[in-house]
């Protein structure tokens, strides 16, 4: 883990930023009703790195979709800022993992996607420096065929940060990526988030990834999935993962979901 | 791809009924604008097939239709099948027969008219080669796509367990390009079924290609001609669909996991 | 490659070449010419200005059916592939119309444009425009979905997306469909022009049977189709290559 600029504020003196109430999620597929989500409250906090961790399909993909506004909720509401989300939004940007990236078109392509609304210099300005946050200097007119899986992850956060965003929704961006490359990528997200500081909501069943990078862990059980236990780590940027408190940390969630310490 | 919120069960009825209703609607009004005599409106057609399935020709047409099809279609597999297989198999044989194969291909069948009937004169023969010649080059074209998209990690594994090479092809490669070769084999059945009418209309006198021509040719019956191009599109629809029912059995149905 | 191994697809033609030569010598009546024959039917035609205006016919009529149906079909495919109901609605009619050979339509088409080439254009028309509607569909609906939602989350209105989302992505499927349709245009020109028009190489087998059986002719007709049809095959193709070595996307 990186050295971070400044230490960031204490959590309690966060704006919220999102707010999610009473959230229900109920999905119909031929006559079959399956309850996901029931009863999900939740606040995230201005320039927050919130985790939701849980089993895989659990639901909490399905939550961090009706966040971002691509779902409708079956009862509930999300808010952000105060105001009621009703579909996706270019301040709320979603990355998916890196299928999601444009083939057609080349990295700066991609990362100009959103730009639309800005002049020609000042897309490319934009455009290359988000090239260089994420260092993909040197591949700017590649295709996305010619990149590897880490690259194109890195490719789709500078596409979604280019356009400035408030927030950035994670749906386990690392998981189709080897060991090693998610331990560099990790090093890489929290390096970004602490330039620019945007609200991350972040999905993954990895634990010691969600103790690694969030403010707090939003642990969730299966479906239909409830808000278990929400756990804040306390350690500040870098984090030692061989720290007596990472280390206290990680294991009650490991007990939380129910899980030995021996394999 | 959605654009806009998931449909209901019932309108998986209602739009396709709904949109079949109102392009008869239109068909009739059209023929009733123009005032033709000769262009049928879709009662005339109704009408039309109740003529032929009461005067019970048209039993023996399609029955001679399709005995067609089943003939040509089935050498063309039972050769189709084995060749590809082998040229499959065998990349080098591939490269060599390939290019001979490429330029014969785009002649279209019906192009091998003269030559079918000097060699079998005008009749069922003729015709059944016909529909050979077209379902022949799909069905080898599909094996061999389907046996040199075989993992090759099957291969290896099927010698590992050490399978003699006969017993490779049919125990791992053969069901392994299954799903493809059905697939292959079902176009190549779409391509015999429009060959079949194609060769009708001018090498034989009976079927439902004939049918259609010779409604018009006689008494120029336009119904009875949109009448039969009806029933040739329903079987042909239907000889889809029982295919398509062969492709879910479930020992084949693993290739078809994302869809034919 | 050796020039040995490049040689055998060669080898393997002149060996059939050479059977074929045999086996139409030994005919008890000399009715099919072998190769030879067939290559004095093609200098003859061409000795006669035949050949070229007789594939100059066959290539127009192509051209402008399946430029139509293109036009025609591509727009058409991807706006019902894009609304769920309209595939829904479409479906079964466009399923029954697929099995009906276009030449079934030949006395519909000489009972609205008479014998010539505006039947004949039709006929390819038809035989062209359902294949690549069902493509350009087909095509739409295996976008992924989160292309759209992605599209949608940074802010495009539905136009913008169909023009900067959809339609690059569909591409690699559409070029394949067209090389393919292109092929079914070229074996409808041929079969159209035996039975409803009076030039183009498919006229030119019927008639060089009909009025002599004068089957070097006709055998020269069907080598001629072969080989413009492998070309215009390869024509595509190599369409295929430029767009997929760019994009490198396609063949999914």
């Amino acid at each position: 883990m990186q050295a971070c600029a400044t230490p960031p504020p204490a959590l309690e003196m966060l704006k919220t930023k999102l707010r999610a109430e009473h959230i229900h999620m109920v999905f119909q597929r031929d006559g079959k009703t399956t309850p996901v989500l029931e009863d999900i409250n939740l606040q995230v906090g201005d320039g927050e790195f919130l985790c939701l961790l849980g089993p895989s399909g659990c639901g909490k993909s399905t939550l961090l979709n009706i966040m971002a506004g691509f779902l409708s909720p079956s009862s509930g509401e999300i808010r952000v800022d105060a105001d009621i989300v009703r579909g996706p939004d270019p301040r709320r940007i979603f990355v998916f993992q890196e299928r999601g990236v444009f083939p057609w078109l080349t990295v700066e392509g991609n990362i100009a996607f959103g730009l639309f609304k800005l002049s020609r210099s000042q897309r490319e300005q934009r455009v290359s420096h988000y090239v260089k946050m994420v260092g993909l200097e040197g591949f700017e007119k590649n295709y996305p065929a010619e990149l590897s899986g880490g690259m194109k992850q890195r490719l789709e956060v500078a596409r979604a940060l280019a356009v400035n965003p408030d927030m950035l929704f994670l749906d386990e961006p690392f998981g189709a990526l080897d060991s090693i490359t998610r331990l560099i990528m990790r090093t890489e997200l929290l390096r970004i988030w602490e330039a620019e500081r945007k609200t991350i909501i972040f999905v993954t069943h990895d634990i010691d990834e969600a103790v690694q990078l969030a403010d707090r862990v939003v642990v969730m059980s299966s479906r239909p999935a409830t808000i278990q236990q929400i756990v804040k780590i306390d350690i500040p940027h870098p984090r030692d993962i061989s720290s007596p408190r990472y280390l206290e940390l990680r294991d009650g969630i490991l007990e939380q979901i129910g899980l030995a310490h021996k394999v | 791809m959605k654009s806009l919120a998931e449909p209901r069960k019932w309108e998986g009825l209602f739009w396709p009924i709904l949109a079949s209703a109102l392009l008869l609607a239109l068909w009739h009004y059209c023929v009733r604008w123009t005032a033709t005599t000769i262009f049928p409106s879709p009662l005339d057609v109704g009408r039309g097939i109740a003529e032929l399935l009461r005067e019970g020709v048209l039993w023996t047409d399609i029955a001679d239709s399709l005995r067609r099809v089943a003939v040509g279609f089935g050498a063309a597999a039972a050769l189709g099948i084995p060749l590809g297989l082998m040229l499959g198999w065998s990349p080098a044989a591939d490269r060599v027969v390939n290019p001979a194969m490429q330029i014969l291909r785009p002649i279209s069948p019906i192009a091998w008219i003269p030559v079918a009937i000097i060699f079998f004169g005008i009749g069922d023969y003729a015709a059944i080669f016909l529909i050979f010649l077209g379902a022949f080059f799909p069905i080898v074209v599909a094996c061999v796509d389907g046996v040199s998209n075989v993992p090759s990690m099957y291969r290896r594994a099927g010698r590992n367990f050490g399978l003699a090479p006969w017993r490779l092809l049919a125990q791992v490669i053969f069901p392994a390009a299954l799903p493809r070769i059905i697939i292959g084999l079902r176009i190549a059945l779409g391509i015999a079924w429009l060959v079949v009418v194609a060769a009708e209309m001018i090498a034989v006198d009976s079927g439902l290609g004939y049918l259609v021509i010779d409604s018009r040719n006689s008494g120029k019956r336009y119904d009875l001609v949109v009448a039969a191009m009806l029933l040739i599109g329903v079987i042909g629809l239907t000889l889809d669909f029982g295919f398509r029912r062969i492709e879910k059995i479930k020992s084949v149905r693993w290739g078809f996991r994302h869809g034919p | 490659m050796q020039l040995s191994v490049r040689l055998r697809p060669v080898i393997f033609i002149a060996g059939l070449l050479i059977v074929w030569q045999i086996a139409a010598d030994r005919q008890s009546v000399h009715l099919l010419p072998g190769p030879w024959g067939v290559a004095g039917g093609i200098a003859d035609l061409l000795r006669h200005g035949l050949l070229l205006k007789y594939v100059t016919a066959s290539l127009f009529r192509v051209t402008w059916g399946f430029i139509l149906a293109v036009v025609l079909a591509v727009p058409l495919g991807l706006a019902i592939g894009w609304y769920r109901r309209a595939e829904m609605a479409f479906n079964p009619i466009l399923q029954v119309l697929r099995p009906i050979s276009p030449l079934a339509w030949i006395p519909i088409a000489i009972l609205w444009f008479g014998v010539g080439d505006l039947a004949a254009i039709f006929l390819i028309f038809l035989g062209c425009f359902l294949p690549l509607l069902l493509t350009a569909i087909q095509a739409v609906q295996s976008v992924p979905d989160i292309y759209v939602n992605i599209g949608r989350n940074f802010g495009l209105r539905p136009f913008e997306l169909i023009c900067r989302v959809l339609f690059p992505a569909v591409i690699p499927q559409l070029i394949v469909g067209l090389r393919i349709t292109l092929g079914i245009a070229w074996l409808v020109v041929v079969a159209a022009e035996m039975i409803a028009v009076n030039s183009g190489l498919g006229f030119l087998i019927v008639d060089a049977r009909n009025a002599g059986n004068r089957y070097d002719l006709v055998l020269a007709g069907m080598v001629m189709i072969g080989t413009i049809g492998l070309l215009l095959d390869m024509g595509i193709r190599s369409l295929e290559h430029i767009k997929s070595s760019r994009w490198s996307y396609s063949e999914d």
